[in-house]
């Protein structure tokens, strides 16, 4: 996990938001935030609860539509498009709250995730035999095994998804996502509720989905350690404005950061070194 | 976990080929061929009576499987279901006799018919949810029964409509021995298409429809579409099954095809087995059969003192009506995955003997 931060993914930009605002009626979840992600990149979105960042990945994955502002995917305007139109532009996600297919089994649950390479439709499928149909599906079974190996499910492929436990789950989930084969994908919270050893295997895949899988990852996450050791580059959102931005150092170094963190104080008392509490 | 499927020791699959086959054994496979062919001998040995009750069940379970689709495998709810029968069965009739077509092309035609029926109903349907569905889905059932007894060009109107009887190269399917086989071929592949279509890229992304709806649609699922497609092909399995009926009874009325019908269906498809193909199958054959083992029973009472105490001659019709009540809410309280799921325990219990698990 000490993989040195150094500033991976190229300079094009695959996906860009432009003065996103999102409001709810009175609330207002996002407040012109822009911002892009380089093609390549391993990117977090971190802030306190409830500063936006879930709102923030709806928005790029296309289950809220911004109320103002703009989001470009590899230099397309997909504003108005719905979540499956994403997907089929290559966004995949996957959930804060587990989000699985929960009577399917394991390998079906991956399955859904080639519906776009997919190429049988319900005729087809139903006339198995003699439409090559049962080729296709073959041939993506191969490569969902694939990545059923990289995750190291192999023991719960044919388990039904609700029975099983929740880091398992998580797995599943971003195998699940993976299956798009997504030129970005969106991690909402991998870590949340795992422990140090799971955290540790996830930590992995997501730098080797990034690495060696050629992904851009965004990740929203809590536990700072992870998202110091293993971002290229990080925002920083609180009461849904974009507060910082850049390198997790210098983010981690910026005073309005530690503010949105750990509060200000009432009185002026010179803080000691607060520097370690926030990593 | 209680899904393991049962394969036996040292089965191993070594190709992705073996491991999507339809039945996960070589055994189970010969065993559901063996099935066929016993059935397919069965006229030789059945009288009317019982071949009267296999053909219902065939067509019921055909409409009963497209129903299942619907409600059982994406998660929708439909309580027309028997306009959709009723609409397959004056489709057939009606394209028969209007236009000559023989019977053996009448039948897909109308069934092909029914979808379009059933996707203009599935258009509201595709962004209405649970309570909601429901009530336009019963809007569909009284349109479509009004429809059949005004439209007297397509229906006859209250007179009810003949139909032709099923034949092939001039050879005439008007007996139930002959009738039956027709049935059993369409039962087969009706089922088998089926299979095949849960098995594949549209049938998983309606039960991701069903299981996970925002998150299939992140998977890139267009939820209207599906949701639409759910009742075109649940239409279509009605329509086929109705056609079926028509033909073999050579007689459409407009009464048969009440709410009443519909809550049926549902029935079969609670007791066979919510999202099971073969519960569909399972469901239809136990509501056919069980008034028929009430009336055997209430025979075989005849003259006992339960019979003098409940009359049982003169209280039989009510007495089955409530029997299918009374099972539909044992099935809903003791078995919810309902005889499929049951199949799957016995099934497990002999092999696993005299270990429970």
């Amino acid at each position: 996990m000490n993989a040195p931060p150094v500033t991976g993914g190229t300079d094009t930009p695959i996906f860009e938001a432009r003065d996103v605002s999102l409001r709810f009626g009175g609330v207002r979840a996002l407040t012109d935030v822009s911002f892009s992600i380089r093609k390549g990149e391993l990117f977090s979105i971190i802030g306190p609860n409830g500063a936006g960042k879930t709102s923030m990945v709806n928005c790029i994955s296309g289950r809220y539509r911004p109320t103002d502002g703009k989001v470009f995917f590899k230099g397309q305007d997909v504003t108005p498009m719905a979540p499956n139109q994403r997907a089929a532009l290559g966004i995949g996600r996957t959930f804060q709250n587990l989000a699985l297919f929960g009577h399917m089994t394991v390998l079906d649950n991956i399955m859904v995730g080639r519906h776009n390479q997919l190429k049988n439709n319900f005729l087809t499928g139903a006339l198995y035999w003699f439409t090559g149909a049962r080729k296709e599906e073959l041939a993506h079974r191969r490569e969902v095994e694939e990545i059923i190996d990289f995750l190291e499910i192999q023991h719960v492929r044919k388990a039904t998804a609700g029975t099983l436990s929740y880091g398992l789950r998580k797995r599943v989930e971003l195998a699940r996502a993976v299956a798009l084969k997504p030129d970005l994908i969106l991690l909402d919270e991998p870590m949340a509720g795992m422990n140090l050893e799971e955290k540790e295997d996830m930590a992995r895949y997501i730098v080797d989905l990034n690495e060696e899988w050629g992904m851009t990852v965004v990740m929203i996450e809590h536990d700072m350690g992870v998202v110091m050791d293993i971002s290229h580059r990080v925002i920083v959102l609180d009461f849904g404005r974009k507060i910082a931005e850049g390198k997790p150092e210098e983010v981690l170094a910026d005073p309005r950061v530690r503010s949105a963190y750990l509060g200000e104080d009432d009185v002026e008392v010179a803080p000691a070194a607060p520097q370690q509490e926030v990593a | 976990m209680t899904t393991t499927s049962m394969i036996p020791c040292g089965d191993f699959k070594t190709r992705y080929a073996t491991d999507t086959t339809i039945f996960p054994t070589v055994t189970s496979r010969n065993f559901a061929i063996l099935g066929i062919v016993l059935l397919a001998v069965a006229p030789a040995f059945l009288d009317r009576y019982w071949l009267n009750l296999l053909i219902q069940i065939g067509y019921l379970g055909i409409a009963a499987l497209g129903l299942n689709i619907l409600v059982g495998f994406t998660g929708q709810i439909s309580i027309g279901h028997s306009a959709f029968f009723g609409f397959g069965a004056f489709a057939s009739a009606w394209i028969n006799n209007r236009f000559g077509i023989p019977v053996a092309l009448a039948i897909p035609l109308a069934g092909v018919l029914t979808t379009a029926v059933g996707m203009i109903f599935g258009v509201p349907a595709a962004r209405l949810k649970g309570l909601y569905l429901a009530i336009a889905t019963l809007a569909a059932q009284y349109i479509l029964q009004d429809f059949f007894a005004r439209a007297n060009w397509f229906t006859g109107g209250v007179a009810g409509t003949i139909a032709e009887p099923f034949s092939l190269f001039g050879f005439v399917f008007d007996t139930d021995g002959r009738y039956f086989y027709v049935v059993l071929f369409y039962m087969v592949v009706m089922y088998l298409l089926a299979t095949n279509l849960m098995r594949t890229r549209d049938g998983r992304a309606l039960v991701a429809v069903r299981d996970h709806y925002l998150s299939a649609e992140m998977m890139g699922i267009n939820l209207t579409k599906y949701r639409t497609m759910s009742f075109g092909i649940s239409a279509f399995y009605a329509g086929i099954g109705g056609a079926l009926y028509a033909h073999y009874l050579q007689f459409v009325s407009v009464e048969g095809f009440t709410i009443l019908f519909s809550i049926q269906f549902l029935g079969m498809i609670i007791i066979g087995g919510l999202g099971s193909i073969m519960g569909s199958l399972m469901g239809t054959a136990f509501m056919v059969l069980l008034p028929e083992l009430m009336q055997a029973s209430t025979d075989l009472l005849s003259g006992t003192a339960v019979d003098r105490m409940l009359n049982l001659k003169d209280s039989i019709a009510f007495l089955r009506e409530m029997a299918i009540g009374v099972v539909i809410i044992l099935f809903l309280v003791f078995e919810p995955d309902g005889l499929a799921h049951r199949w799957k325990q016995i099934k497990a219990y002999w092999k696993l003997y005299p270990f429970s698990h």
